[in-house]
């Protein structure tokens, strides 16, 4: 049952988080590899967002091991950074369910906020910048060039002088993508992102999310109800329940799962014990 | 509908008479309950205790003068047809003013400065009228220096004054224990404040809205009760007098042979150091503006307005929110710091009276008044606050009356400040303004 990847950029293990009396997330353990989409999945009020803020160290997790592995085989223990360092130094980005930009800033300047910490270093920490030393004036329009392709990818260039939070919805989750991409992740964690979008901006997003796995060469890890999103693109996909993991597989997989079926839709009163045996036969596998 | 037929109609005016007698009357009894108690009795001292003096008369002309005045906004301002603007202007008067507006602010920065350059040669400048600049001036600079925290990172200090008052005393104190120069107290007393505003950075890392404000007031206070008690050391609430004045680059402005008057052939006169004193604000102002512009061209400018539109987002970029904060807590304090060590050049004496909770308050009401994050609306509203409260000089009493009315009236009619719209750090095309509408205030507001 176990999906197993030979070359994952995030191994989450044994993760477990207890709000007071409510175990949000139930020793979860699964893989995300480095140049896959990775859909998180699951009904309402599963865990999903609870699993992204643990790895992306917003939440410190009662429990478990999330470690982030990059090529070059260098290891990194999320659980234990600091949320800042978790892009920074782990590479590892993410979006919001509810968009949060720099509203009052412009498009452009919202993709160099996302490039801030190398911009900050060839500023030699603003003593060099303000004293118009031209290694930084270098760096600013690199950083200007990485931001209009990332801008062209996300089909923003027409915006680029336009305040962020004067774009429509689908442009704005777009924008976040964008931004996150401006910090050169090796995983991409995207919390719904296709949430409010109309079937054609949908489409532009699967295309924007394929071209980032396969041009940008960096993995996804995705939250999304939008099942046309999740079949559509995913090479793997995770399911969450009240917390624990259901299911684990490739999206042909997932679809004839009959946990998963059960979990979404519910069934009628007379299968119940024929699922829930099918689920212990499933369970007993699993451990064997 | 009747009313319709009936009133007195001015063109497609609509007076709905009933609904304008009701507040009317609620009108009056309001004004009847204020100013029946404050104006229509007074007391007097008379011989052998007080007395009551009745005023029924001008209580009643008060009265009447808020309620016609009630009826003045309800006939030109508030009666209106259904679906119409209570004022309407006419389009192209208002893209006219658009136009105008876009035209005035290129030319009014330059403008500006070369006026500021040649005002102290002008002939109706008089020494009353250099020491009113010479304080706008200062306030300018702090204005400028408290729209890095306040208006870039969002962070709302109230007590700002804390580091005017730690650089005007490290001045003094270095002067006095050590004799130091005010060319070799100026940047230590820009670090020092600095290096406080780190010290009060820390504190208010995790603090959010209200309590950031207070945890800031609290500091200003504390600085202020330690210069106030620490008796043996800042001279507590005698102050600290023979303040060195500066020099031009040590040259002494005094009529002995080789001070400034001698050396540069002209006859002494004790406005030379007023000028002197003014064109050191000017610069030390200018220098607070430019190096805030650049700091805004700059990453670290630009993760300041990231923190003030969202920390959470900046977080997860990987901006380490606690230095970004440190940063502008530091180099606001920095700029105070100059201008108070320039502040106790210029007096010659301090006190910790000069640095009370009121002075943090009428700087925040600069930036505000300006609009948050705007340099030019710094200098309007410090003209406008400072050389606003001079020409009210002669109504006395009334001049905080008029004052606070004026406020009052500016914002609500500007509630985002004079300049409210922001201009992007960086651009591809064309540099378009973004509206206050979109850009966050930050914490504590």
């Amino acid at each position: 049952m176990a999906h197993v990847i030979d070359n994952p950029v995030l191994t989450v293990e044994h993760l477990s988080m207890r709000f007071g009396g409510l175990l949000a997330v139930d020793d979860l353990s699964f893989m995300a590899g480095r140049q896959d989409i990775t859909a998180l999945i699951g009904p309402n009020g599963a865990g999903k967002t609870t699993v992204f803020n643990c790895i992306t160290g917003f939440y410190k997790p009662t429990e478990g091991c999330i470690t982030a592995l990059h090529e070059n085989g260098e290891k990194f223990l999320l659980e234990r950074m600091d949320d800042f360092k978790i892009p920074k130094i782990a590479k590892v980005a993410r979006t919001f369910q509810n968009i949060r930009l720099f509203g009052g800033m412009t498009v452009l300047e919202n993709l160099m906020v996302g490039q801030h910490n190398p911009l900050m270093i060839a500023s030699n920490y603003t003593f060099g910048g303000i004293l118009g030393l031209g290694g930084y004036k270098r760096a600013e329009k690199e950083a200007i060039e990485f931001a209009k392709y990332w801008m062209a990818q996300a089909g923003l260039m027409h915006r680029a002088d336009d305040a962020a939070g004067d774009l429509p919805y689908g442009e704005q989750r777009k924008l976040e993508i964008a931004r996150a991409m401006c910090t050169k992740p090796k995983l991409l964690c995207l919390d719904e992102p296709a949430a409010g979008l109309n079937p054609r901006e949908s489409e532009e997003l699967n295309k924007l999310l394929l071209f980032i796995r396969n041009e940008a060469a960096t993995g996804v890890l995705l939250i999304e109800h939008d099942m046309n999103v999740v079949m559509g693109i995913s090479d793997h996909i995770v399911v969450l329940d009240y917390g624990k993991k259901i299911a684990d597989g490739t999206p042909e997989e997932i679809r004839n799962d009959p946990s998963v079926i059960a979990a979404y839709l519910g069934v009628p009163d007379e299968e119940v014990e024929e699922v829930e045996q099918e689920i212990d036969e499933i369970e007993e596998g699993a451990s064997s | 509908m009747t009313d319709t037929v009936n009133s007195p109609s001015r063109a497609g005016r609509h007076f709905d008479i009933p609904k304008i007698a009701k507040d009317l009357v609620v009108t009056a009894l309001i004004a009847t309950a204020i100013f029946g108690s404050t104006i229509a009795f007074r007391t007097v001292s008379a011989s052998g205790g007080l007395s009551l003096e009745l005023r029924f008369a001008e209580a009643f002309y008060v009265i009447a003068a808020v309620v016609f005045g009630r009826l003045l906004l309800w006939i030109f301002f508030w009666s209106k047809a259904p679906g119409q603007p209570a004022v309407s202007v006419p389009t192209g008067l208002k893209q006219g003013f658009r136009a105008f507006g876009a035209k005035f602010g290129k030319v009014f920065g330059p403008a500006m400065l070369l006026l500021a350059l040649v005002f102290p040669f002008l002939p109706t400048t008089d020494r009353y009228l250099l020491d009113l600049s010479i304080l706008i001036l200062t306030y300018i600079m702090l204005g400028w220096g408290l729209n890095i925290v306040v208006g870039l990172a969002g962070l709302l200090d109230l007590g700002y004054v804390a580091f005017y008052a730690i650089g005007a005393y490290s001045y003094a104190l270095l002067a006095q224990y050590f004799g130091f120069s005010f060319w070799m107290c100026l940047p230590l007393a820009g670090i020092l404040a600095a290096f406080w505003g780190i010290i009060l950075g820390f504190p208010v890392l995790r603090l959010r809205g209200d309590y950031l404000a207070i945890v800031t007031l609290a500091f200003g206070e504390i600085i202020r009760v330690v210069l106030l008690n620490w008796y043996q050391f800042t001279g507590g609430p005698d102050g600290l007098s023979g303040i060195p004045r500066p020099s031009f680059f040590g040259i002494p402005f005094n009529r002995s042979e080789g001070g400034f008057a001698d050396l540069f052939g002209l006859d002494y006169s004790s406005i030379h150091r007023i000028i002197f004193m003014y064109f050191l604000i000017l610069v030390l102002a200018l220098i607070t503006n430019f190096v805030t512009n650049r700091l805004r061209r700059l990453p670290i400018g630009r993760a300041w307005e990231a923190l003030r539109e969202d920390e959470i987002a900046c977080r997860s970029l990987g901006l380490n929110t606690t230095s970004v904060k440190l940063t502008a807590f530091a180099i606001g304090a920095m700029f105070a710091g100059f201008a108070g060590s320039f502040f106790a050049t210029r007096q010659g004496f301090i006190s910790p009276e000069s640095f009370t909770f009121i002075e943090s308050a009428l700087i925040l009401a600069i930036v505000v008044l300006g609009g948050m994050g705007s340099q030019v609306g710094v200098v309007i509203a410090s003209i406008a606050m400072i050389g606003g409260f001079e020409l009210f000089r002669e109504a006395e009493q009334y001049r905080m009356l008029i004052f606070g009315l004026a406020m009052v009236v500016i914002m609500i009619w500007r509630p985002r400040g004079l300049i409210s719209t922001r201009i992007p750090s960086i651009f591809l095309k064309e540099r378009k303004a973004v509206s206050a509408d979109m850009v966050a205030q930050g914490e504590g507001h």
